[in-house]
């Protein structure tokens, strides 16, 4: 492994910290493979190393399960993970058109990363925002209601370096490896941050409140 | 007119909703501590005698569930929530957990002590990082407030609580695949028998449910048996989440009585967007068979919905107006399907992968009208033939379809294309000619 000391102690102190939430050691591996991207910036090979060491498990096993997933990246990711849902729904109410415009204006297509290394393109499965349509997931916030003009302007913002805030979600969209690291399960004190719920989560609630309807609480 | 009842999603528009302090000034974590004075015992009974059934699509009654954990040997049992959702149309979780994660974490704290598990696991798929930074931070204040840890307000009950974030596999909704994920394997189903009640996460006994069914649970020990029982229909009781999302005007969560219908569900929501007719509409997700027009008013309960030939599932309906081409649709959610089919049952596998094939001719124009039948018999040589249900879900939407819209499948293979425009089903306009998207 080529980690340098002090990452491997910290490497090391977060593996145990995963460690210790499972009564089974080996149910540390996913959060540890997004910890190893929180460093790497994808799955790397010391990364895998570094797992399977933890974990008493060998390097193919390793290798067996992060292949499996797709949010487990095998070559260095962008610093901004830009998915377009292109599953029925989303396709139909304009996903595929801002897919291929945004795929255009980037350049680059699907599972590819522009040559700024700031920009990984994917074409996303449904994402349980449909009722959001059409959806854009930018490192896994939420970008609901796109247009191609609007996806196209969040991109360049993301490259022109601007802060970037998702519709519902923090106030700034962070960067891969930083959300990577939440996903291993370390809080960022960002949760409170707000863009409120939406429109959608809401209407029901409001179409009950519009009708003096209290039928739950009577 | 059904009325809406707003129960899960009645605090989702306070201030701070997702807080335990607003949680708790709604009344919340009222229903643990009433629960924490009950004999487990009598709990399991009045989850099974509120008639609840599980909200993840199934639809299998949860106490029932509960039920059929072995009597206790003095080894560990687990409570695990299935937080995955991805069922194509599927969206009423993540909002749940987005504006009130402190009502499944109540719930899983009612249900672990109702089963006598001491260590929970939230299974969350991993590409909702502001989800995910909810429910941590929900877990903790549990903690802190002493909801969670060791003897938890005195009862002598012990609980932790692990959150788990998955890392993008539609598999693992289905509950063996979500164990073996959860224990840090490839996430691929288990064949069954064992049930997981008898051999579950680390062969142990567990209880997989859903995040709106264990988070109905603190509403029904609140409010009681009567009250549950009292929405719904005979054998659907109780309320649910209907996501309504596509060519509708205001589309979102409603939570309802079982059995309303989409006619009274679509007055609520504005309608079909102005100018367009409803076409086609899924009741329950992609893996449901589709509905028309003519199903407007059949109720959406477990029972109806499956004497009208599809199924609840999830209660994602997805609306689509009459510009949509219904083998563009069919063949996406194939796609779908051929992508996450988890490759372990040669049926799914191979037959995913051929269904792709011939429908991505048909919709490009170069097929034939013997593929439409190919189409059928591939089907039958995938429903019921693999470990679990994905390879199953791939089949409804086109056979359904196929039987609904023969005409227009033969269309596409008599015209030599796709007869419709797709910029007419976007939300947004654009000029061009729309080109096909690639991969």
């Amino acid at each position: 492994m080529t980690y340098d000391e002090s990452t491997l102690t910290q490497l090391a102190e977060d593996a145990a910290a995963i460690v210790g939430r499972y009564p089974v050691k080996r149910s540390a591996l996913l959060p540890m493979l997004h910890l190893v991207q929180s460093v790497d910036g994808y799955v790397s090979p010391d990364g895998i190393q570094f797992c399977a060491d933890q974990l008493d498990l060998t390097a193919a096993e390793v290798s067996a399960v992060a292949t499996f997933y797709t949010q487990y990246k095998r070559r260095p990711n962008g610093e901004y993970q830009v998915g377009v849902c292109t599953n029925t729904l989303c396709a139909v109410m304009g996903g595929d058109r801002i897919w291929d415009e945004l795929s255009e204006h980037v350049g680059v297509g699907h599972d590819e990363t522009t040559e700024d290394g700031q920009i990984t393109l994917e074409r996303l499965e449904c994402n349980a925002a449909c009722d959001y349509a059409p959806v854009m997931m930018v490192n896994w916030e939420f970008f609901d209601n796109q247009t191609p003009e609007s996806a196209k302007q969040i991109v360049d913002d993301l490259r022109a370096g601007k802060d970037v805030a998702p519709t519902r979600g923090p106030g700034k969209v962070a960067c891969f490896k930083d959300v990577s690291r939440v996903l291993a399960g370390f809080e960022d004190g960002r949760a409170d941050e707000d863009q409120g719920a939406g429109a959608p989560t809401l209407a029901g609630l409001k179409a009950a409140k519009e009708q003096g309807w209290k039928g739950a609480s009577k | 007119m059904t009325e809406l009842v707003p129960v899960l999603s009645a605090t989702w528009a306070d201030e701070k909703s997702w807080s335990l302090d607003t949680y708790t000034a709604a009344g919340g974590y009222a229903p643990l501590k009433k629960a924490l004075g009950m004999a487990p015992g009598d709990l399991i009974q009045a989850v099974k005698d509120s008639g609840l059934r599980g909200r993840g699509g199934a639809g299998f009654p949860t106490g029932m569930k509960w039920g059929f954990l072995p009597p206790d040997d003095g080894g560990p049992r687990y409570l695990v929530v299935n937080a995955d959702e991805s069922e194509p149309g599927t969206c009423k979780d993540i909002p749940t957990m987005m504006s009130a994660p402190h009502a499944l974490v109540e719930g899983v704290i009612i249900t672990s002590f109702a089963i006598g598990c001491n260590h929970a696991f939230i299974y969350l798929r991993g590409e909702v990082v502001h989800v995910y930074r909810r429910l941590l931070q929900a877990v903790r204040e549990a903690y802190e407030a002493g909801h969670l840890g060791k003897n938890i307000h005195g009862s002598g009950f012990d609980l932790d609580v692990t959150v788990h974030a998955g890392a993008g596999a539609y598999i693992c909704g289905e509950e063996t695949a979500l164990l073996d994920s959860l224990e840090g394997r490839r996430g691929q189903p288990r064949l069954k028998p064992p049930f997981p009640a008898v051999a579950g996460l680390y062969a142990r006994p567990t209880v997989v449910n859903n995040v709106e069914s264990v988070a109905s649970v603190p509403s029904i020990v609140d409010k009681g048996v009567e009250w549950f029982t009292a929405m719904g229909t005979e054998r659907s009781k109780g309320m649910g989440l209907f996501s309504l999302s596509g060519h509708v005007t205001r589309p979102g969560q409603y939570e309802a009585p079982l059995g309303i219908t989409l006619r009274e569900l679509l007055e609520l929501a504005g309608g079909i967007r102005e100018g367009h007719e409803l076409k086609f509409w899924t009741p329950g997700g992609s893996s449901t068979p589709i509905f028309t027009q003519d199903h407007l008013d059949t109720p959406l309960d477990y029972e109806s919905v499956g004497a009208a030939g599809s199924m609840l599932g999830t209660r994602a309906l997805q609306l689509f107006d009459d510009t949509t081409c219904v083998v563009r649709a069919v063949t996406r959610w194939t796609e779908f399907y051929k992508h996450e089919s988890c490759g372990k049952c040669t049926p799914c596998r191979e037959g995913t992968y051929w269904l792709t094939q011939i429908l991505k001719r048909i919709e490009k124009g170069q097929g034939t009208q013997a593929d439409i039948q190919q189409l059928l018999d591939t089907c039958d040589s995938i429903a019921g033939r693999s470990f679990c249900a994905l390879g199953d879900g791939a089949t409804s939407s086109i056979i359904s379809s196929v039987k609904l819209f023969r005409e227009e499948y033969e269309a596409h293979v008599e015209q030599g294309g796709c007869p419709f425009d797709h910029a007419a089903s976007a939300l947004f306009e654009y000029a061009d000619a729309p080109e096909e998207a690639h991969a």
